[in-house]
């Protein structure tokens, strides 16, 4: 390795070659660098995948129902299922230990929401405390419902930034009064959420209000809830599936719904919808890879190539030092040693390229699905091993036909 | 220092089998100086390829200086090479990037010798053939005389029991073949034993003992008396 007369000769064959050497080291480096920019394209997917998901708690699981498909005992399929406050409270009680955050929902149609002169239309929603959590929206001012305005059916409302925006352009809303379908009701908070805007055109006011002040008795249109963490994603994943497998199944009994009928009640679990879009990553990762290796490849065909046409070319030299005494592995070694000192060169060349364009380009990516590509510091020394690995596959062929040239044929070589 | 006894080496073309050496018995002792004389095709090349381990005989023994070379593999016969014989090559054969020293030290680096004593050691056997100004020249910026000469520094650089010179004046013009041939003998004067292979008869008469191959077979082996080449020049 730190052989000066090897590293002279090395130095010596690639001066004759200026440009072949060159060109060859660009194919392994253009391999390396297209590598290493899936790998990063690959990883600013995750994230921003990652990111897509942050809108609301990971783990959320959200229930609504909608019409019955299938005839079941001696129903007519065509029902609309209606859930009660009891589902909630049924399903709240019985998996107390399992639950972060619960929260039913009853949704207001027609949600005109007036201030003074201004009004919009928002989604307009009767919720409990913790949905907050459920959507993980964070106060930007005043507070959010309490299960005190929830027991004692105040008229308060929590609204979003983006509603505030609109109708109080940049009066402060605490205290003041918006009017819901003519009913006056207090603004106790601003609310603003990861999830964008879109999420901030909100409007939530206490359950049991929403229910009593625009005639929903009893209904409920959904239920949202968060399970415990869990120590890992299997075990969350896990934990999820069982926790929706058991509350389909109760809803669907309570409700006299046919066991296999998936339109009536669907229980939207956000870590299977999660897991879907990690594996469909890793099928991407996979296939980013395998696009990268095939690349590298191709350069290693280069190299192999060239350094066989090396070797043919010395054929004489290499005839000469066998007869001088020089021992097979020495004239494999001499090989091997300039293939992976090309490779690696160029490797490394084409990676602190793709590392720099990742590093100086990456953050500007902002789309909807790709967010900061990078590559963590396990990935490059994975190349880097390649990167080596591949150099001493390229020289091996030419190396071992070095090593079994006979000297009398090289001697003869003209 | 070299036995032969009763040699063959045929080689195959196509279906057809050459018959190259038919039976070659031959010996040469220590500080002989010896040519191999023969028309093109009367095997003497097969024989000193034989001779330098660079081929195998089919049949027959080999001994040099007391081992008996059979059974070669690549690795051993790296290593007798290396140890007893030296090469010269009609085309110098002088690697084209290195330097006249370096050249010259390469037989000692296959040895294992250390860089410094390496150079030192190849810059004696330079001085010793008169090239010591030119050591740190590449092989094209030197005539034929002095390369064959920077050939013969390198095949003496391993310090080994044989030269082997395979037509050293093949390449060269009379005068200059005459110049390397007194290195020759200055070089067997000094007890060396060395084979030449050569086709042209005043090189021959300046060896001691010339072996006359025809198709395969010695026809004549004769001492001469020596023609100092220094005397022609």
């Amino acid at each position: 390795m730190f052989d000066l007369e090897r590293w002279e000769e090395i130095f010596d064959t690639i001066g004759k070659n200026k440009l072949r050497t060159f060109l060859t080291g660009l194919s392994v480096a253009s391999g390396i660098f297209i590598l290493v920019v899936l790998l990063g394209i690959g990883e600013g997917m995750k994230n921003g995948i990652s990111a897509e998901f942050e809108g609301d708690a990971a783990n959320i699981l959200y229930v609504w129902t909608g019409v019955t498909s299938k005839e079941y005992k001696g129903l007519n399929p065509g029902r609309r299922i209606q859930m009660k406050n009891e589902d909630y409270a049924f399903t709240a009680e019985k998996h107390k230990d399992e639950l972060e955050y619960k929260s039913s929902v009853y949704r207001i149609w027609n949600g005109i929401v007036n201030y003074e002169k201004e009004s919009g239309s928002y989604r307009v929603e009767g919720v409990l405390p913790d949905y907050q959590f459920l959507e993980n929206s964070s106060m930007a001012a005043g507070r959010f419902i309490n299960y005190k305005d929830h027991d004692n059916f105040e008229k308060v409302v929590v609204i979003g930034n983006k509603v505030k925006n609109d109708l109080f352009k940049s009066e402060d809303p605490i205290g003041e009064y918006i009017q819901l379908s003519g009913i006056n009701f207090k603004v106790i908070g601003v609310f603003t959420d990861p999830g964008g805007e879109r999420e901030e055109t909100r409007v939530y006011l206490p359950l049991s209000t929403a229910q009593r002040v625009f005639n929903g008795s009893n209904n409920i249109g959904n239920l949202a809830f968060t399970l415990q963490k869990e120590e890992n994603f299997e075990a969350a994943l896990a934990a999820s599936e069982k926790f929706s497998a058991e509350l389909e199944q109760y809803l669907k009994e309570r409700h006299s719904i046919a066991p296999d009928d998936d339109s009536a009640v669907t229980v939207n679990n956000s870590l299977e919808n999660a897991k879907r879009f990690f594996d469909l990553m890793d099928m991407i990762k996979y296939f980013f890879w395998g696009v990268g290796i095939c690349t590298i490849i191709a350069g290693i065909v280069g190299v192999s190539n060239i350094m066989l046409i090396i070797v043919k070319e010395r054929t004489r030299e290499i005839g000469v030092r066998k007869a001088l005494g020089a021992q097979p592995l020495s004239i494999v070694t001499m090989v091997l040693h300039e293939s992976i000192f090309v490779t690696a060169i160029a490797g490394f060349a084409g990676l602190i390229f793709s590392l720099a364009l990742l590093e100086f380009v990456g953050p500007l990516i902002e789309t909807n699905y790709i967010a900061n590509p990078s590559i963590d510091f396990n990935v490059a020394i994975t190349t880097v091993f390649i990167l080596i690995f591949a150099g001493a596959l390229a020289g091996f062929f030419p190396a071992w036909r070095a090593a079994r040239i006979k000297p009398i044929v090289a001697l003869r070589d003209e | 220092m070299i036995e032969i006894k009763d040699l063959h080496k045929s080689y195959k073309m196509g279906s057809n089998s050459l018959h190259v050496l038919k039976g070659i018995n031959f010996s040469v002792a220590e500080g002989e100086l010896v040519s191999i004389m023969g028309s093109s095709g009367s095997g003497k090349s097969t024989l000193l390829n034989i001779l330098g381990m660079l081929d195998e005989a089919d049949e027959g023994s080999y001994t040099l200086d007391g081992v008996p070379i059979k059974n070669l593999n690549e690795k051993i016969a790296a290593r007798y090479r290396n140890k007893f014989l030296g090469f010269i090559f009609q085309s110098f054969n002088l690697i084209s990037y290195k330097t006249a020293l370096d050249n010259v030290a390469l037989p000692l680096y296959y040895q294992g010798v250390k860089r410094k004593e390496r150079i030192e050691k190849a810059m004696a056997y330079l001085e010793k053939v008169g090239l010591a100004n030119w050591a740190g020249h590449l092989p094209n910026e030197l005539s034929g005389g002095q390369k064959q000469r920077v050939a013969i520094a390198r095949a003496l650089a391993s310090d080994p029991k044989v030269l082997l010179a395979d037509e050293p004046t093949g390449a060269l013009d009379t005068k200059t073949s005459y110049e390397v041939m007194d290195l020759i003998q200055g070089i067997n004067d000094e007890g060396r034993t060395i084979l030449v292979v050569t086709h042209e008869h005043d090189i021959a008469q300046m060896t001691k003992r010339i072996v006359n191959l025809k198709d395969g077979l010695i026809i004549d082996d004769s001492r001469v008396n020596q023609v100092r080449a220094l005397e022609n020049v």
